[in-house]
């Protein structure tokens, strides 16, 4: 309820967001796909944390997932093809005050955006990092992507793909100073929302490998998954995600995991046969390259001036 | 013109308008200094008068003719200089210090052995001193070429005046080479005449290695040949008295000779190297004061040359710094107020940014380095969406991969700042070297229409206020604006007006007040195409930037009306842009026989060679553009001053000469392509990329050309 806290005390708020505060243009995602559930995920993540619309910036590159920012009412930045991560990084780089997100997918970021998704996750600068990984370039009508497993056709491999899919997880686990790495499913809620949250509550670079169904072009890929529940193996730990023993029944593959331990990570994620959902790892200490980037950003104009005439002073005669 | 044939005598003559003139052409070897021919205005339409009055001229031109040609064979001890601007200026002053107007100095040496350090400091203590200065690095592109090659000399040239120096001049006055081969190397590009004095170290004589000894004699005879005046001096030696290494440390002790020879400030001049050691500790800059001092002394002692060069820019500027122009460029960021600056390192590009993250932190600013080009400009066009108009620095290569976020910056309407030092192209190129070759690249290298500001640098000083004026530019008509400087201008040093920086030149606080909801995100001008930008954190201002064809609420929008307007509109902000702007100025008077049209870094020695040009008599102007999108308005009208126009720059162009060239096929320079269909004026060009910068002399070269065809010409119409 509006301004009540949880020990019945009010806090009055000058102002309070509901989901339509967040909510954009209709969005124009096929029906059935993936994408629907992450953006209602968002939606609520940006509800239940009342961050302020003006104070948030949605970034995207290019491709179904990046259309993201269109469909929230923030500001927000629709890009280039692969350079969502630059363009999020120098927003935050001056701007530390606002709140970034990041909508990409696995053609953006594992592909075309390969340098930057590797450079950011190590920058760690404070974003919310949301890979739509659907196995496939869906916007350019079915070719292959980077994660296309090698059984399914595409219109640039009728075959199937050459070589095995790639890993992003073991990738993203490789890279020095990463800070939050997690994966989920777009088809459970729950488990969605919370990884989602804790992401968003993350400081650092929080990156979330969501499984995407898209049902027009790979509709096999989820269908797979979503049939073969002992594929997909649920973390669980104090330190992770809380979740109802409800929603840990659904399902039945599960293990305990201290998202502290790197090494333990990077084992799970090496494991081909079986997808790790939840928090993989999590380290709030890596240093922020905003918290550097910023410096200076307090100084008054006379302090510049003053700045500017030493430089010149260098080169006086 | 009279169309009525003189019969008789019209030896040295020539009619120009009715009135007879007196010309003499000048032998070879001094067209350099003197131009194509010395000529007069006789004043008389009447042919009988000017067969009379033209031997007194005649005579005059042939003492000037005599006295250079002294001054040039042999006698260079006794007179070493000769000034392009007035060779009388040469004289010797008392006590055999010979007081000159200016002096070209060159360090050549192996990659790695400090020319470039020796001539930086010498440049750098002149300027301090009060005089002109300009110097041009001669780099090598490998970090280590291999010893004595001639593709492998590094070195600096130091140009030295008692006034403004705006270019490199023409052949050097004196030479210290670190070996002969290096030398060769200057030599093969024209670097020196008859006289010039070349310092030479005298170790390879005795080097075990025959072939070595063997290449030293035979190049020292060769030298001899060539009417160049060599000194053999043992620097190695003298360096080992202190040294144990001399590679590292020989630079300091030539230094100390220069410093001796040109009467140079020894406080400044140790100033400077404390600096330069001063991360090394100071027993490293005690050795190299000793080395200093160890060649001040020696050529004291050894060496008869002394040269007073008086320092008369001093009394020009009021209070001056002495820079470079990447300096310049990294000091304008600080000076508009701009907070980051985004790059990938490049050649020549960096070393703006090496200066940046020394002294960017004076002005709270942050210097990123990116991961790559793109993610440079990404970075950057970032940082300015949120209200932080940002800067990236870059060379060609780095323009040519940071195009579609250009493009985007354009589309969207992103302010953004975007500084391209250029250098030799395609492709990698000539990365150490100068060329003129991102025009065209930087107007139209975008897929589609992508209209923006480009401005380029003329001078050092430009390299500074173009900065300042760039952000406001790009604020203002919410655009990228590209920046073009050079090679040239990014090494080369100059004493300039200290800039008086002011509050107004630095951006504005963050706006973030609230945004009037009723107002589109590209709530367009009609007339001007101009709109404000919200601002993230701007209340009520929230939209989506899209890269995609929008409307003015930054809709996606793919319908043919929404499109037509955007175009229309973000073409329109440079119409408006060039309605605010007047027509550029002519150097020299507005109407003539040939405009000279340049732009970048090429003023210098374009107006070197004019000036001299009309100290002769011929009528030449020059125009030099800094405005090149949109263009400066009222050209055609300059042009149709003149009998012929054209542009002398430094990118490829069709020599007319070439096989299987002509009028109709020949590919032109990128400046003269631009004019000729912006004005419809038949304009002509002469272009090189020689992988330096142009000479005065070069270009007098030019001028001479281009008025005899002019002449040939007109009176073939007679």
């Amino acid at each position: 309820m509006f301004g009540l806290k949880g020990d019945w005390s009010l806090e009055v708020k000058d102002r309070y967001f509901t989901l339509q505060d967040y909510c954009g243009a209709e969005p124009r995602w096929c029906t059935g796909c993936g994408d629907h559930g992450i953006l209602a995920a968002v939606h609520r993540v940006c509800r239940d944390s009342q961050i302020r619309p003006e104070k948030t910036v949605a970034v995207s590159g290019i491709g179904c997932s990046s259309r993201l920012p269109h469909y929230m009412n923030t500001y927000g930045f629709h890009g280039l093809h692969g350079r969502a991560l630059p363009v999020a990084c120098g927003i935050k780089s001056r701007r530390p005050d606002l709140d970034v997100w990041v909508a990409t997918g696995d053609g953006d970021c594992f592909s075309i955006g390969a340098a930057h998704w590797i450079h950011a996750m190590r920058y760690n600068m404070d974003l919310t990092l949301l890979v739509f990984d659907n196995g496939i370039y869906g916007l350019t009508k079915k070719q292959t992507s980077p994660t296309t497993p090698m059984d399914v056709p595409t219109n640039t491999h009728p075959s199937g793909a050459l070589l095995p899919p790639l890993n992003p997880l073991t990738v993203t686990l490789g890279v020095t100073n990463i800070s939050f790495v997690a994966q989920i499913v777009d088809w459970n809620a729950v488990l969605r929302h919370e990884v989602i949250k804790k992401a968003h509550e993350h400081k650092g670079t929080s990156f979330v490998r969501i499984i995407q169904r898209c049902p027009v072009y790979v509709e096999a890929i989820g269908k797979r998954l979503q049939n073969e529940p002992a594929r997909l193996k649920l973390l669980t730990h104090e330190k992770g995600i809380q979740l109802d023993d409800g929603v840990k029944n659904m399902f039945p593959n599960r293990a305990e995991h201290d998202p502290s331990d790197l090494a333990a990570a990077r084992a799970l994620a090496q494991d081909e046969e079986v997808l790790p959902l939840g928090i993989l790892y999590h380290n709030p200490d890596a240093p922020r390259y905003e918290t550097m980037s910023s410096v200076g950003l307090e100084m008054s104009v006379d302090e510049k001036l003053a700045g500017m005439n030493e430089a010149l002073d260098h080169f006086a005669i | 013109m009279s169309n009525q044939r003189i019969s008789g005598d019209t030896k040295y003559l020539f009619k120009r308008d009715r009135t007879w003139w007196v010309k003499l052409s000048v032998p070879r070897p001094l067209r350099g200094v003197l131009g194509y021919d010395l000529r007069r205005s006789l004043h008389t339409q009447d042919i009988e008068a000017a067969r009379r009055a033209r031997w007194e001229a005649i005579e005059e031109f042939r003492a000037k003719i005599e006295k250079l040609r002294a001054e040039q064979s042999g006698e260079v001890a006794e007179a070493p200089a000769a000034t392009v601007s007035d060779p009388d200026r040469t004289r010797p002053a008392k006590d055999g210090i010979r007081r000159v107007d200016q002096h070209i100095v060159e360090i050549v040496s192996d990659s790695g052995e400090g020319a470039q350090k020796c001539g930086q400091i010498l440049g750098l203590v002149s300027g301090k001193m009060g005089n002109g200065v300009w110097t041009v690095e001669i780099i090598p592109a490998e970090i280590q070429p291999p010893a004595r090659e001639r593709q492998g000399a590094s070195g600096i040239r130091v140009r030295m005046g008692s006034k403004k120096i705006t270019n490199m001049g023409n052949e050097a006055d004196m030479v210290v080479a670190f070996n002969e081969q290096v030398l060769y190397s200057r030599i093969d590009n024209g670097a020196y005449r008859k006289g010039t004095i070349v310092l030479l170290e005298s170790m390879w004589a005795e080097d075990p290695d025959e072939r070595i000894r063997k290449q030293y004699q035979e190049a020292l005879a060769d030298f001899h040949a060539q009417g160049l005046i060599v000194h053999e001096l043992p620097i190695q030696k003298e360096c080992l008295k202190l040294v144990n290494d001399p590679r590292r440390g020989k630079n300091m002790f030539v230094l100390g000779m220069l410093c001796r020879i040109y009467h140079r400030d020894t406080d400044k001049a140790k100033i400077e190297i404390a600096k330069t050691f001063k991360k090394k500790g100071d027993k490293v800059i005690k050795i190299n004061h000793d080395l200093f001092d160890a060649g001040y002394a020696f050529a004291r002692d050894n060496l008869d040359y002394e040269f007073e060069i008086p320092a008369a820019e001093k009394d020009r500027l009021k209070s001056a710094v002495v820079i470079n122009g990447n300096t310049a460029a990294g000091l304008g960021v600080m000076a508009a107020g701009i907070e980051l600056v985004s790059m990938y390192p490049i050649t020549p590009a960096t070393s703006a940014s090496h200066y940046l993250a020394e002294d960017f932190h004076l002005t709270g600013g942050f210097v990123h380095q990116a991961e790559d080009e793109i993610a440079a400009i990404g970075f950057a066009i970032g940082a300015s969406y949120a209200g932080k108009t940002a800067c990236t620095i870059t060379s060609g290569p780095g323009m040519a991969l940071k195009t579609e976020m250009i493009g985007l910056a354009v589309m969207a309407e992103i302010p953004l700042v975007i500084i391209d030092v250029q250098r030799g192209s395609p492709s990698t190129g000539l990365p150490t070297k100068v060329e003129q070759g991102d025009l065209l690249a930087s107007l139209y290298g975008a897929p589609g229409d992508s209209p923006k500001i480009v401005i380029a640098a003329a001078t050092i000083s430009e390299c500074f206020h173009f900065v300042v004026m760039a952000r406001k530019l790009a604020e203002s008509f919410r655009t990228p604006v590209i920046l073009l400087t050079d090679a040239n201008l990014a090494t080369g040093v100059q004493p300039i007006e200290r800039p008086d920086v002011s509050e107004e030149w630095f951006a504005a606080p963050l706006d973030q007040s609230a945004w009037d909801e009723n107002v589109a995100p590209y709530d367009w001008d009609e007339a001007t195409g101009l709109s404000d930008r919200p601002i993230p954190g701007m209340r009520g201002g929230e939209y989506i930037l899209t890269g995609l064809a929008h409307n003015r609420h930054s809709k996606i929008a793919y319908d043919s009306a929404s499109n037509q307007e955007g175009m229309n509109m973000r073409s329109r902000k440079l119409t408006t842009l060039a309605a605010t702007m007047k027509p550029p100025e002519v150097h020299g008077d507005p109407t003539g026989d040939l405009l000279i049209v340049g732009w970048g870094s090429t003023l210098g020695a374009i107006e070197e060679a004019v000036d001299l040009a009309r100290l002769q008599g011929k009528k030449v102007s020059t125009l030099h553009l800094r405005f090149l999108s949109p263009l400066e308005p009222g050209l055609k009208k300059i042009f149709s001053g003149f009998k012929k126009v054209m542009t002398i720059e430094i990118n490829y162009s069709d020599d007319p000469d070439a096989p299987m060239i002509n009028k109709e096929n020949r590919r032109i320079s990128q400046l003269a392509l631009m004019l000729r269909a912006h004005t419809l004026i038949d304009i002509d060009c002469w272009s090189k990329v020689p992988g330096h910068p142009l000479q005065p002399g070069a270009i007098g070269r030019v001028i001479d050309a281009r008025l005899a065809e002019i002449e040939g010409a007109s009176s073939c119409s007679a």
